[in-house]
């Protein structure tokens, strides 16, 4: 065999290999974690987990039904804030942030919010919330969940955008179509799918946050739906009742963990698959 | 009373360019350029690479505007106003002279939301009138049979040729006054480059059309007039056949048959 020829194959063949070590490394924890959860998960799985409400401490059964109805409250209310925000201006970033000073202030912030620690973003919206109403709430949770979420709307929707070509926009300006229509009509309908995922992703993101909600929404016993007081959500359940000593708590926070967990899988399936459409060339 | 025999040099000038410097930043790409766009004829530029012929036709609806540094000074004439004036309402002006570029641009919509893109933008149509205007449209660029059955289907789904068609039916369906090509055939197949070249002999019957192009045959096949440009400089203007057959100037001659470009 040529010699040159072997030597690139086997450059290939330890190229290949090493990719997948690593690949399996990663696939290999997340495996594990997820068969861990279905296992220790699957048995706090029943019905009363959507009908009962968290048990007091030292009584039988329980479920998850006030924390179920609390992260979906916050987390849909984060998400309808963080959306329209986000994409707006992710849109302003990509149409005028070319030597615009105040659109690299805007990415450059919002590249430090993507990074900062989610319990500062807590203990930020008690000092400036919390604190000044003197007391939790649901809505202070969404206002914690919706500084992470938006971020992460703003950069995607940026990113997205910039990959639309000029020549896709000059030929709608070519048309005579005022920029707002070109930048709405055609650039972020070219991109819809990216976009949608990075919302998908944030929501993904928002819906296994513990820390910011620990100083804002605290937790509660009880069924509530009025987000003007504390509300139970499935993070919070989890971190106490993993922690605490009774069977039936632990068996609820496994279960509350099956939940989260799964969700999000599903979420970035769904934004990987149904949402996933041809790119423009 | 005697009729006036009309010849060439008396038809309708759509545009008459004069004097036109276009600059990218500090360096300038358009020396001193000065030439009339007839009406209702097809006006070819041709030249090697760089040689300012593209840009040449960007200028023609203020394309370069959407790029700050790129800037155009003398006068392009266009229904009686110099359409570099700060004033032009460029949206306005871009409606009138519509563009298809190189490489097909379909819109991430139906093949009929991209053909009714550009005529909503100016005009309130029932829905019926807006049918029939996709239609005319589809098959004033010959691609009607093609696709009339996947007028809902995305335009990202037809091949290379029909998608260039639909870009030129969808720039003729805002009934512009003329139409810019800028080489719409350089990245098709022979077929589909024979299918558009019919059309431009067609769309000529009601519109005046400029195009730039690489194709020496196009250009003589297609063009009723021919510009030939070289380092930003218009070398000779002319009618096709004279260019092609007796260029005034050696340059020309050179370029034309292949010893230089």
């Amino acid at each position: 065999m040529n010699p040159v020829y072997r030597k690139r194959l086997l450059v290939h063949r330890v190229g290949i290999a090493l990719s997948v070590f690593a690949m399996s490394i990663g696939l290999i924890f997340l495996l594990w974690i997820l068969t861990t959860l279905l296992i220790k998960g699957v048995d706090g799985l029943s019905l009363f987990l959507f009908t009962a409400d968290t048990p007091a401490p030292g009584s039988d059964g329980g479920g998850l039904r006030n924390a179920i109805l609390g992260s979906l409250m916050m987390v849909g209310l984060s998400t309808a804030v963080s959306t329209p925000i986000g994409i707006l201006a992710g849109i302003y970033l990509a149409e005028y942030g070319e030597g615009n000073w105040f659109a690299q202030v805007t990415r450059f912030v919002t590249d430090i919010m993507l990074s900062a620690p989610s319990i500062v973003i807590g203990l930020f919206v008690y000092a400036l919330y919390v604190a000044k109403v003197n007391h939790f709430s649901g809505y202070a949770g969404s206002i914690a969940l919706s500084l992470i979420a938006v971020p992460v709307v703003v950069r995607t929707t940026d990113n997205m955008l910039r990959l639309v070509p000029n020549s896709l926009l000059e030929a709608a300006f070519a048309l005579g179509a005022p920029r707002w229509k070109v930048a709405t009509m055609v650039r972020l309908r070219a991109v819809k799918a990216g976009v949608i995922t990075g919302v998908l992703l944030a929501l993904a993101r928002i819906a296994g946050e513990t820390a910011p909600l620990l100083f804002t929404a605290l937790n509660n016993q009880f069924f509530s739906a009025n987000m003007n007081a504390p509300m139970a959500n499935l993070p919070v359940v989890i971190y106490q009742f993993a922690m605490s000593p009774y069977d039936n708590w632990r068996e609820l926070a496994w279960a509350g963990a099956l939940i989260v967990t799964f969700t999000v899988l599903l979420l970035n399936i769904l934004s990987r698959t149904v949402f996933s459409q041809k790119t423009p060339n | 009373m005697p009729i006036p025999i009309p010849t060439v040099s008396q038809k309708n000038k759509t545009i008459e360019i004069s004097g036109l410097n276009f600059f990218y930043g500090k360096t300038q790409s358009l020396t001193n350029v000065s030439l009339d766009i007839h009406e209702k004829q097809v006006t070819a530029f041709i030249g090697p690479s760089g040689c300012g012929k593209s840009t040449l036709l960007r200028t023609l609806n203020r394309m370069y505007d959407l790029y700050p540094g790129q800037r155009a000074e003398g006068s392009i004439m266009y229904r009686g106003r110099n359409i570099l004036d700060p004033g032009q309402d460029v949206n306005m002006l871009r409606a009138k002279v519509g563009m298809v570029f190189q490489k097909p641009t379909p819109f991430p919509m139906s093949v009929y939301d991209n053909i009714a893109f550009g005529v909503r933008l100016y005009e309130d149509l029932s829905k019926g009138e807006m049918d029939e205007r996709v239609e005319w449209a589809l098959k004033k660029a010959a691609l009607w049979g093609e696709v009339k059955d996947k007028l809902t289907k995305s335009g990202l789904s037809l091949s290379g040729g029909q998608q260039q068609r639909l870009c030129i039916a969808r720039g003729v369906a805002v009934k512009p006054d003329v139409l810019l090509l800028d080489e719409p055939t350089s990245a098709l197949d022979p077929i589909s480059t024979a299918k558009v070249e019919e059309l431009i002999s067609e769309l000529k019957q009601d519109y005046t059309i400029t195009i730039v192009t690489h194709n020496m045959q196009q250009a003589a096949r297609c063009s009723d007039y021919t510009a030939y440009m070289y380092l930003g400089e218009l070398v000779e203007f002319g009618e096709t056949d004279q260019i092609f057959m007796n260029p005034a100037r050696k340059e020309t001659q050179d370029y034309i048959t292949g010893r230089f470009g």
